[in-house]
C-alpha cells in the first residue's frame, strides 16, 4: 500500500513538481501528511535526487548552445568507467553523462554561450584528459520533446467550448 | 412557397437545443474557461492513431460489411465478455454503428410504432427526447432526485407505466449527473419490470468510466438479457470522439431490425475508424486495458478536487462515481440555473451547462466537466467562489 502510494506520488510529481501535497492528497484520497511522508521517505533513499524546472532554452534572453558528444575512452583498471565519467561529469559545462552500449562508451551533454565555447571545452579539456581516446561532437539544432515535455506551441484545446 | 411551411411537423415541434443555445454564447467569448465541455481532453492514443494511418496507406478505402468488420467485431465479442461478462455472438447479436448515437436511433426506430411511449430519466443526455419524438414516438420523463444520487427509483418507474410502455432508456453511468446504477439498483427495476414486456435500452457508453465500482450492464441481470439493447462506443473509453464508432448488442429478432434500417441509411461504419477501433481493443486485450486505465486514474483524482471545491464553497453535490461530470446544486445562489450559467459566464467568464438542457429535473443544478486541465479546473473554482462571493 505505502509502496503504491509512493509510485503514485512519484508519477504526480514526476508530471508537476509543484503541484502542492494538499492538492495531491485530494487527488490521491489520502490526507496531506501521508503525501509529505511518502515524499520524504523518496528524497531521504534518494529515489528522488532533486526538483528542477525543465527550460526552453531557445526562450531564454541569452543564447545556449548545447552539443551531444559520444566519447570514447579506455577503461581503468579496477574502475572501469567510474573513474572517467567522474572527470568528465564534474566539469560545470556537463549537463548529462551517460555510460552507454553500443559504438561509443560515454554520452556526454555539454552546454555553452557559443559554439566556440563548446568546441574549446572539447578540444581544450575533454579530449586532452587521459584515457579520452576520442571524441565526436554533435550539435543540438532544436528541441522537439525533453523529460516528457513537448517544447512547440500547440493549439491548446481544439474541442467545442460547450457540447452535449 | 414558404419552406418554413414544407418542414416536417415532428421536427418542427422538437425544441431547440438548450446546450446548441449556450455554445453560441460561448463561443463569443475567447478567454472562458470551459467546463461545458461533454468529451475526453485526451488525443486518441498513438497506437490507434496508427492503426487508422496504416489502413489508409493499404488502400483500405471501400465500404465494410454493413454490421462493421469481422475483426472488429470479434474483438468487440472479447471485449465485452472479458471487462462486463456479457456474451454476444459477432456474426448475429451486434452491429457497428456511427457513434453510440447512431445505435440509439436505430433501436428506438426499431421497435416504436407511432404513439408507442418511451421513458427517460430525467435529467440525461439530451439526444433521447428528440430522437423518440423523431421516430413517432412519446417520450416520457422519469424524474430522478438528488436525495437518491440521481439513479431511477423502481418506484418511480412502477407509476409511469402504462399500457403504451414500449421501452425505457437507462443511461448509466449518467451524463449529465455522474450517477451510477450498480448490481442491487439494476436489480430492483428488474423486479418492475420482470412482469412487462418492457424493452431496455442500455447505452453504456460510459461503462469503462467509473470510479470505486465496476459497471454493470442490464444486460447482466438474470433474466434481462432478452430484453435489453447494450449500446457503446469507443468515444468515451478510448477517446475516440472524432471518430464516430459505436456499437450495439441484442438478440436477434430486435438487431435484424436495427441492422435493415442501418443498411438502408448509412450502409458501414468509417474503414479507417474500425480499424483504429480494432487496434485499441486487440492492443487492450493483451495490455490490461492500460490506456483507458490511464485516462481513467486521471478522470478520477480531477474528480476528487472538484467535488471537493464545490462542496467547499458549499455548492452541495453528491459524489459521483461515473463519466466525467459533477451536477452541483446551485439552489443557494438563488438563481435559476439558467441564470446562475449565463451570470457566471458574462462574469467570471466560466462555462458550466445548466441542468435544464437536460430535462426539467435539472433545475436547481449545473453540469461541469472535469475531462479538463487541473490548472483549469483549480482557476474555474476560484472564479465560481467569487461569483458566488459577489451575488
Amino acid at each position: 500500500m505505502t509502496e503504491q502510494l509512493e509510485a503514485r506520488v512519484l508519477d504526480l510529481l514526476c508530471r508537476d513538481a509543484r503541484t502542492d501535497y494538499d492538492t495531491m492528497a485530494v487527488m490521491l484520497g489520502v490526507t496531506a501528511e501521508e503525501i509529505a511522508t511518502a515524499a520524504a521517505k523518496m528524497e531521504a533513499e534518494g529515489l528522488i535526487i532533486g526538483y528542477s524546472a525543465v527550460v526552453n532554452s531557445e526562450k531564454l534572453k541569452e543564447d545556449i548552445v548545447s552539443a551531444l558528444i559520444e566519447v570514447k575512452v579506455s577503461p581503468q583498471r579496477n574502475q572501469g568507467f567510474d573513474a572517467i565519467a567522474e572527470l568528465i561529469y564534474s566539469f560545470p559545462e556537463v549537463q548529462s553523462c551517460y555510460l552507454m552500449s553500443g559504438t561509443y562508451d560515454l554520452m556526454v551533454i555539454v552546454e555553452g554561450k557559443n559554439i566556440r565555447e563548446v568546441a574549446s571545452f572539447v578540444s581544450d579539456r575533454l579530449s586532452t584528459l587521459d584515457n579520452v581516446l576520442s571524441c565526436s561532437t554533435h550539435f543540438i539544432l532544436k528541441r522537439y520533446k525533453q523529460n516528457g515535455r513537448v517544447f512547440v506551441d500547440k493549439d491548446p484545446d481544439g474541442r467545442l467550448a460547450v457540447s452535449p | 412557397m414558404n419552406l418554413y411551411d414544407k418542414v416536417a411537423r415532428n421536427v418542427v415541434d422538437v425544441p431547440p437545443s438548450g446546450i446548441r443555445k449556450f455554445f453560441d454564447i460561448v463561443q463569443e467569448m475567447p478567454n472562458a474557461i470551459t467546463l461545458g465541455i461533454g468529451e475526453p481532453d485526451f488525443v486518441t492514443p498513438w497506437h490507434i492513431r496508427e492503426a487508422a494511418i496504416t489502413s489508409i496507406k493499404n488502400g483500405e478505402t471501400s465500404y465494410t460489411s454493413n454490421n462493421g468488420t469481422v475483426e472488429l467485431r470479434k474483438a468487440i465479442q472479447v471485449y465485452m465478455k472479458d471487462r462486463f461478462g456479457l456474451q454476444y455472438d459477432y456474426a448475429q447479436e451486434m452491429m457497428v454503428t456511427v457513434g453510440a448515437s447512431e445505435a440509439i436511433d436505430l433501436a428506438l426506430r426499431a421497435i416504436i410504432n407511432p404513439g408507442d411511449e418511451v421513458l427517460i430519466p430525467d435529467p440525461s443526455y439530451v439526444s433521447y427526447v428528440p430522437n423518440v419524438l423523431f421516430a413517432y414516438g412519446v417520450p416520457v420523463p422519469v424524474q430522478t432526485y438528488a436525495a437518491d444520487e440521481f439513479r431511477i427509483n423502481p418506484e418511480n418507474l412502477r407509476k409511469a407505466i402504462t399500457p403504451k410502455t414500449k421501452a425505457l432508456i437507462l443511461p448509466y453511468p449518467n451524463n449529465p449527473t455522474g450517477a451510477v446504477m450498480g448490481k442491487e439498483h439494476l436489480q430492483s427495476l428488474a423486479d418492475v419490470l420482470k412482469d412487462t414486456e418492457i424493452l431496455i435500452i442500455s447505452d453504456e457508453i460510459y461503462a469503462e468510466l467509473t470510479y470505486g465500482q465496476k459497471h454493470v450492464s442490464f444486460a447482466a441481470i438474470e433474466g434481462m438479457r432478452e430484453r435489453t439493447i447494450v449500446i457503446n462506443g469507443f468515444s468515451k473509453a478510448f477517446a475516440m470522439t472524432g471518430w464516430r464508432l459505436g456499437f450495439a448488442m441484442a438478440e436477434k429478432p430486435i438487431m435484424d431490425a436495427m441492422k435493415k434500417i442501418h443498411q438502408y441509411v448509412i450502409m458501414c461504419g468509417s474503414t479507417m475508424s474500425q480499424a483504429a477501433a480494432a487496434e485499441a481493443l486487440v492492443t487492450g486485450a493483451k495490455n490490461q486495458y492500460e490506456d483507458v486505465m490511464k485516462m481513467r486514474n486521471d478522470y478520477d483524482m480531477r474528480r476528487r478536487v472538484i467535488l471537493k471545491a464545490l462542496n467547499d464553497m458549499g455548492l452541495s453535490c453528491f459524489e459521483p462515481k461515473g463519466a466525467f461530470y459533477v451536477f452541483p446544486c446551485i439552489r443557494k445562489s438563488g438563481l435559476t440555473s439558467e441564470e446562475f450559467s449565463q451570470r457566471l459566464l458574462t462574469e467570471q467568464k466560466v462555462a458550466v451547462v445548466p441542468g435544464t438542457a437536460f430535462g426539467e429535473s435539472g433545475e436547481g443544478f449545473v453540469r461541469c466537466c472535469y475531462a479538463v486541465s487541473l490548472k483549469n479546473i483549480n482557476e474555474a473554482m476560484r472564479r465560481i467562489k467569487a461569483f458566488l462571493e459577489s451575488l
